[in-house]
Formats: structure tokens, sequence, C-alpha cells
């Protein structure tokens, strides 16, 4: 590692190396997750190896080497952990979802190989056609807009689907896809360009209450627009997971962006307001609330009232115990959606505790790794965007787990990468996508000093670099 | 922004940990519990749809698994049918009786015993099999003591059990009528409901083990116990000591027929007779007086020496505790004295007290259960227990040559069997209700000297038959005996 003290071409005389070679090997044993997954899929439920192993395993190792080239070509300083943490999560997802395939006689888990494909390739797009992140920084409103009309799509009569309850799909002939997937990837890049050009506004101004610094009134704006959007949808789609997600996402921001604590408890009062009112007000809220205290007292209750879906998925994770059934060894299927929002109790009933903690170590890195692209980027907008990025797994998987081993009461979320689910998935990799263009901007080493920058000119957000160090 | 983007990473990091220590809590902490609800079927079915071990006697299966394609993966059988129902009870989803529920852990395979096999079968990747339960029966006993009672007649009711006095090992247990536990295990719920409810609506009680759990007025043969308390209290010691007798007996305060006993036209002289001559007879008067005499008090210890007032068994559940009242008034004491009022066994709490007799006076803990073992592995073997010392050796050998020459010469000659000495009594308890036919006991054991084998012959219902303990049950007790001694 060549650290020269005073190159200019060095932070604090750090240089990040590329670290391809490692990026592959750890491809390699996410690999074996998928392969060997899939391989005891078909060992545990019929006892033999799967016959097109070879084709399954070629498939998905043709998936990741084709990734790992395309970063290796574009982005050759991405942070090289994230990639084979997201490899190990799909393709334990897609053995799980093919176990619960076999009991259902489904096929899901080829639609999710499928959705994979695409994920990737718009993974690789993303990677190919973005070369900065700091260009979207120009679509915020545009972005914003968007998401908006993306999160009302389904309420329009017509192309909205009303499935298990939420109005949040879409369908155009017999394709369904849900909008809010992408319409939270989009929030977040507006939220950051929006926060990036307001912060010294959002931050500065305000006055100090009991040791607090509370915002000024006009400044309150944009957190009741939000506010208001996510008690739509929590009103209008009864979409209590995303409601939660967004609302949570940009309270996140805020903080990041403004450095004040007293954004997050103005929010957290509003969220309370809000929930507080939602219960009061709305059926669905109730039972959510109601079957999550009393679960036992809702089983095998009225339909739509019963908590028959958690009951099973904690005697799931009973039934796992320590080390689990075995593929096969269990009936995960007896839990509804056991393939996409139960996923987690699947794992837990025949992987055992120990796969779930594994699960949640990875979603703890990949976080981890997410936030730690956001300390070292350069940039303001960089950072509030893998922060936001950050965000949206680190809650999703919360709120998610969270609700089927019954920390927090049940919404509906899928679990990134492991659930079944097409727009969830490409929309995850397109996440993994951008955070890895931010962690190689963040690690590339900084050119030695040119006079001009022919991009910085065009582009104001690169302006901030300095105010922010 | 990197302090509150490290604030933020803090935060993430204890949402993450509350998820590992929740999922901690419901898998393995709570996990038992979880398992244990009444709601959860997926612990139901799979316990429905493992391979269960087999209940064995001798080398034979009575109760197996049998794999099939369903989606429960095997069937519970049961070969004999209704020959070992009553103790092996049925395997059904979601519920089952006898042996098959209180050994459940043996035979489903999660009883810590088996640990070592489980891990190495789990270590060879097969599924865990549960172990296997070996019973003490003898399957000649079992056969012969079945065929005698069924024998006897459509709608008998009653049963037999015969034990090993040395040991407490029960060699035969049936209950008549009995049920085909095939067609309670069977997958198809609708037609075991509907046998179940008909079964259970079914006034001659097919589902009952009636050696366990069937109390009756246990009539003449409870004399043994009042002779026991007798000699046990001092005031006589030998098969030949004089003792009261009469044609009838006024029970003590009381006056009229309603108070007296007599003697159903046996020969039981006023001036006295011994007591071997009052066993043979089975002279009324002279038990009722004879307990009248030891008084509440000793009858009830040696009452509760034999076994009665307490739970014995322990490998099969749902054992009813033979009865011996507490603060008896002296006529209340006499009619106790020959089995009647309040006082009332089970088949097996009768085998027991001949047992006793046989075994020294030494009560042995009943048990069915000889060895718990899985594949190559003999995981335990059930080590005979003594659970009491219910009377003195002398009183036992005066008990048994008295009960000797009740066979010899007395009441009990069916149960005669060509050189072997027998000891036994016969006995007719009435029901308290009049115009119905009493019960009809036997229990004797053999050889006398050195006693292999005792057992107990109730009959509560013989339809078209007058009851007689001794006619109808002493030639049964006497197959079962030969069927052991045989060997």
């Amino acid at each position: 590692m060549a650290t020269t003290p005073g190159n200019p071409s060095t932070l604090m005389g750090f240089v990040h190396r590329r670290r391809r070679g490692a990026e592959l090997f750890l491809l390699v044993l996410a690999l074996g997750v998928g392969v060997g997954g899939y391989a005891a899929v078909g060992l545990g439920v019929q006892g033999k190896v799967p016959p097109d192993i070879i084709g399954y395993g070629g498939w998905l190792a043709a998936l990741m080497v084709g990734a790992h080239v395309v970063v290796r070509l574009v982005a050759p300083y991405a942070d090289p952990v994230m990639l084979p943490v997201v490899a190990a999560l799909n393709g334990l997802g897609l053995a799980v979802i093919h176990r619960i395939d076999l009991a259902e006689d489904h096929t899901f888990a080829r639609q999710q190989l499928t959705w994979m494909t695409v994920g990737v390739i718009l993974f690789a797009g993303t990677l190919l056609v973005l070369r900065d992140h700091r260009v979207l920084a120009r679509f915020t409103y545009t972005f914003g807009l968007l998401a908006i009309v993306l999160l009302l799509m389904p309420i329009l009569p017509g192309i909205g689907k009303n499935i298990n309850g939420a109005r949040i799909w879409i369908g155009v002939g017999p394709f369904s896809f849900q909008p809010g997937e992408v319409a939270k990837v989009l929030l977040v890049v507006a939220f950051a360009g929006y926060l990036v050009l307001h912060r010294d506004a959002l931050a500065l101004a305000g006055r100090r209450v009991l040791f607090v610094d509370l915002p000024r009134g006009r400044d309150l704006g944009p957190i009741v627009a939000m506010w208001l959007v996510s008690l739509g949808i929590l009103v209008f789609q009864k979409d209590l997971g995303s409601s939660l997600l967004f609302f949570g996402l940009f309270l996140l921001m805020l903080y990041v962006a403004t450095e004040r604590p007293g954004w997050i408890i103005v929010g957290g009062v509003m969220f309370f307001a809000g929930a507080t009112a939602a219960y009061r007000l709305f059926g669905h809220v109730r039972v959510r609330v109601d079957t999550w205290l009393h679960p036992f007292e809702y089983y095998r209750g009225p339909l739509g009232q019963n908590s028959d879906q958690l009951v099973e998925g904690l005697f799931g994770f009973a039934w796992g115990g320590l080390i689990g059934r075995g593929f096969g060894g269990g009936d995960p299927a007896r839990t509804s959606y056991a393939e996409s929002d139960f996923i987690m109790a699947s794992i837990g009933e025949e992987l055992g505790l120990t796969a779930v903690l594994a699960v949640l170590v990875l979603y703890g890195l990949l976080v981890e790794r997410a936030l730690r692209t956001a300390v070292i980027s350069r940039d303001g907008f960089g950072k509030l965007m893998a922060t936001g990025l950050a965000g949206i797994i680190a809650l999703q998987v919360f709120v998610v787990i969270g609700g089927v081993t019954r920390l927090i009461p049940l919404t509906g979320l899928t679990t990134s990468f492991l659930s079944y689910g097409g727009s969830s998935l490409v929309a995850s990799w397109v996440v993994v996508a951008l955070l890895l263009r931010i962690s190689d901007q963040a690690r590339r080493p900084l050119p030695a000093l040119e006079p001009v920058d022919e991009q910085a000119e065009a582009n104001e957000a690169t302006q901030l670099i300095k105010v922010s160090r | 922004m990197n302090k509150p983007i490290r604030t933020v990473s803090i935060f993430f990091m204890l949402l993450f940990l509350a998820l590992m220590l929740n999922a901690t809590y419901y898998q393995f902490v709570a996990a038992d519990s979880l398992d244990k609800r009444p709601e959860n079927r997926r612990v139901k079915e799979a316990a429905y749809s493992s391979e269960r071990g087999a209940i064995l006697v001798g080398r034979t299966p009575i109760a197996q698994s049998k794999a099939v394609d369903d989606e429960f993966k095997f069937l519970r059988t049961y070969p004999d049918r209704g020959l070992y129902a009553p103790v092996t009870g049925y395997f059904s989803f979601g519920s089952s009786t006898g042996i098959e529920s209180s050994q459940n852990k043996v035979l489903s395979g999660d009883d810590p015993r088996l640990f070592i096999s489980n891990l190495v079968e789990l270590l060879g990747n097969k599924p865990p099999k549960g172990g296997s339960v070996q019973l003490t029966l003898d399957p000649d006993a079992q056969r012969a003591a079945y065929k005698g009672l069924t024998a006897l007649g459509d709608g008998v009711e009653g049963s037999v059990v015969a034990i090993e006095p040395k040991t407490g090992k029960i060699l035969a247990m049936v209950s008549v009528p009995s049920f085909d536990p095939n067609r309670l295990a069977t997958h198809d719920f609708a037609a075991r409901d509907k046998l179940y409810q008909t079964l259970e609506r079914d006034s001659s009680e097919p589902l009952l083990n009636r050696g366990i759990q069937k109390r009756l007025a246990p009539g003449s043969t409870f004399k043994l116990v009042t002779a026991a308390a007798a000699l046990e209290s001092g005031d006589y010691d030998g098969p030949d000591d004089i003792v009261p007798g009469g044609d009838t007996f006024q029970l003590p305060q009381t006056s009229g027929a309603t108070g007296q006993i007599d003697n159903e036209g046996r020969s039981c002289p006023a001036d006295g007779l011994t007591l071997r001559k009052a066993m043979e007879q089975s002279c009324n008067t002279t038990f009722a007086q004879l307990a009248i005499k030891v008084g509440s008090e000793g009858m009830l210890r040696q009452a509760e020496k034999f076994g009665f007032n307490s739970d014995y068994l322990e490998d099969l559940d749902g054992q009813v505790r033979s009865a011996f009242p507490s603060d008896l008034t002296p006529p209340e004491v006499g009619q106790t004295g020959i089995g009647q009022f309040e006082v009332q066994a089970t088949p097996l709490q009768m085998a027991m007290v001949a047992g006793a007799i046989a075994n020294d006076g030494v009560v042995m803990r009943p048990y069915i259960v000889d060895e718990v073992q899985q594949a190559d592995y003999d995981a335990e073997t059930t080590e005979p227990e003594e659970l009491s010392r219910a009377i003195s050796s002398e009183t036992a050998k005066t008990l048994t040559d008295v009960l000797v020459s009740t066979v010899d010469e007395g009441t009990a000659t069916p149960a005669q069997i060509e050189d072997v000495e027998v000891a036994g009594k016969t006995g007719t308890a009435q029901r308290g209700v009049a115009g119905k036919p009493p019960y009809g006991w036997f229990v004797s054991f053999a050889p006398a000297g050195d006693a292999d084998v005792a057992v107990a012959v109730m009959i509560e219902e013989a339809p078209g038959q007058e009851i007689a303990g001794g006619r109808l049950g002493g030639p049964i007790a006497k197959a079962v005996m030969e069927a052991v001694l045989d060997k």
C-alpha cells in the first residue's frame, strides 16, 4: 500500500485497495450457499440431488461472475463484501422458495430466478450507465414526482389491484408489479438531493426548548408532507409496512443531513400521534396490534382477524429450535406466505436459530458496509444516498423479521433478496448497484491535483466536498 | 454528517441485536412451551408421521409403525387386534392411551435415554427412529386369559391380571370386551371419529382397561386380607387355630335380616372351626367376626400394606386406586371383612394380594415395561422393586397352607392342576343392587411353595350364566397358571 504522507492523491494518508480478488473468492463461497442449498433441498425433500443441479448452478454462477466482471470493469474500487453478501442471501432465498414450491406445488423459484436475472441485468446496467452517482442529484424533483405517481398508481381503478387486503399492486396483462418497491429507491434519491440543498436552512434556524434545538415552523413543511404521504399509504393502501418505511427513511435522512436530534423528536411525536390515531380509527391497524399482543386468543379466529399466520410462524421457529429440522424435515408450508413475507419462519424451522442468526449477520454486514460507504463518501449527496439505501435495507429487515418473530406488530413487507417477489428483488439489486457506485467513488484514490475538473464545473453538488470536510 | 451516520449505525446495530435476542427467545427459551401448546398441529402431525418404535412381547411386535404412502408416511398397526388393546392402548392423531401414551417419549424417540443412539443416527443422516418398549407380558398367559374370558359367551365383561410374585412383572392383563386399536389408529379420521363415539357410548365400556381401571367389591377374595390381618394381630398363629363360626351372624348395633350375615348354605359350626376350614368353606360369619375383632384401624392398616388407597403402577396411566375406607363402625367393619361395604379392588390389586402371600409376604411394585431398547442399544432394563412388606413370613406360610386346602378340599377346586400345588380363593360379591347378579372373583397362585404366577380373575357380567367366582373364574385362572408353568 503506497501511502506517502502528504501525497495529495490520498485522504489522510490512506488509499483503499481494489480487492476484486477478495470479492471473487467471497462470491465462490456465496455460490456454495446457493447451489449447496438447492442440492440440500433436493436431498432432504426428494431424497436425491436435483437432476438440473448443473444447469441451475451454472446459471447462478454465470449471474455471479457476470455481476463481478461488470464491477471489476466499471467500479473497480467498489466495496468487495456487498455483492457476495447479496449473492448468498439471494441464493439461500432461492433454495428456500424451491423448498416451499415442492410442498405447495408452485414454480415460484423458477420465476424468482428469472427475476434475479432481470435484477442482475439491471444491476449491471445501472453500474454501466451511471458512472457517477452525483448525476442523480439533477433529477431530485423529477424522481420525487415520479415516486409519488408510482405510489398513487395502485389506487387508480383499472390498473390497481387489491391483493390480500393491501392495494399496492398494479397489473398490466399477466404481469403485476409493486410500484412502491421502485418508489422507495427514487424517494431516497429525491430526499438526498432535496436535503443536500436545504440542509443549512433546516439545520441552523430554530429555537432551543429544554436543551433541544427544535426546527422552525416553516421548515416543518417537508416533514409534514412526508407524514401525510405515509398516512395516505396507510389509509388508502392499507400498507402498514411501506408507510412505516417511508416515514422512517425520511426522518433518518433528515437527521443525518441536519445533524439535529430535534427532528427525530418532532418526527417521533408525529409518528406516535399518527400511529395512535390509526389504531383508533382503522380496523386493519387495530387487528394487527391486537393479534400481536394476544396472538393465541386470535388463533383460528374469523377470516381477516385471526393470528394464524403469526402463530404458525412462531410454531415453526420453535419447532426448528437451535439447528432446525433440516430441509424437508419441517412443515413450513403450513404458514401462509412461507415463501415471501414469512420466509424467515421457513428458514427458522428447517435451518434453525443458527441460520436465522447467520442471515441477520449477513444483513447487518450489508448495512454496516453501506453506512461505511456513507461515512467515507466525499460528497454530501453520496453520504445521504448511501445512508438512505442502508436505511431501506435495515428498516425493511427490522420491520419484516421483527414482525414475523413478534417483536413488533406484523406488517407486510418483503425481506430483501430472500423473499419471493420480483419487484422487490429487482429493486434490491438496483439498490446494491447504487451503493457499489457510491462506494467506488468513495474508495477511489483522489486524482492528482488537476487545475480543472470538467465535470465538477457542471455539477454543483461536487462543490460540497469542501463543505463536508 | 459523519456523526449522525455513526449514531444511525449504532441505532441499526441495536435493532439487529433486538432481532437476534428475540429469535433466540422463540427458538431456544420458549421453544418447548410453544411445541407443547394445544393449538400446535405442526408438532402433533410431525409426531404422527414419524416412525415410532415397536411395542414388543417377547420378540413379537404387538404394535408397530408400517410405512404407507400417504401424507403421514407411517401407520400404526396392531397385529393381535383386541388381545393386547387394553395394554397398548391406541395411537391416534392427537390422542393416545395405554403404553402408547405412557411410553410416548421412548416410542417417539424423545426420551433422553435414547440420546446417544439418536446422535449416531443423526450423524448417519438417518431420521431418528423411536425406541422400542419390551413388555413383561407372557403371550401364552395373555392368550389363555383372553380365550377363557371370551369363551364364556357374548356380552361377557371381565378382566384377568397375572403377575410374577417375586418380581412384580405383569404376565397377563386382559380386559373384555376389547376393541381393535387398528381402527382407531387409521388415517381415515372420519371413520375413526365415528368409531370412537360408538365405543365411548357403549355401556360395556370396551375402551376401559378393567385390569387397572375398574374397581369393584372384591367379595370373598378379600378374606385373604382379613385372615392376614387376624394372623398379624397375634390372636391366631396357625392354619388350625380355632376361629369363630356360626350359620348366621348378627352384625353389632343391628337387628333383623338386613344386619344378618349368613353362609349361603355352607357349613360353619357355631362353636368355632379351624381357619383352614373357614377358608375352605368361605365362611362369611367367621371373617365378619375376625374383621370386627381386628377393628377398623387394623383392617385399614393391613389393606394399605397390600397396596389399597395408593398408586403404585408407574408404567401405565389411569390406574384407579383400590379403596379401603377408614373410621368404620363395627357393623361396617364386619361387612368389609367379607369384601363388601365400601371395599373396592382392581383385578391387579387382588393379584398383588395373592402375589404377596406367595412371595413370603413381600409386595413387589407391579411393572409392565421390561426393557427400553433402540436398534443395537439396550438402553435400560427395569429392576424389580420392593413396594412394602404386607405380612410376616409366618403369616404368609399359614395363609398359603390355608389356600392350598381351599383348592384341594374347598370352594376353589376348579383351579386344581395335576402334579402342582395350587393356592386359591373364590369370591362372589354382591353389587348392592337388587335383582342384579353378583360379580365373580377368583385369585390364586402356583406352585404354592415357590410361586411363579399369581392370578386374579374378575367377571363383571356373564349374560345367561349364573355368576359364581369358582365355577366361572377358576378354570380361567387355571389355564393362565398352566400357560405360565408350562415353560
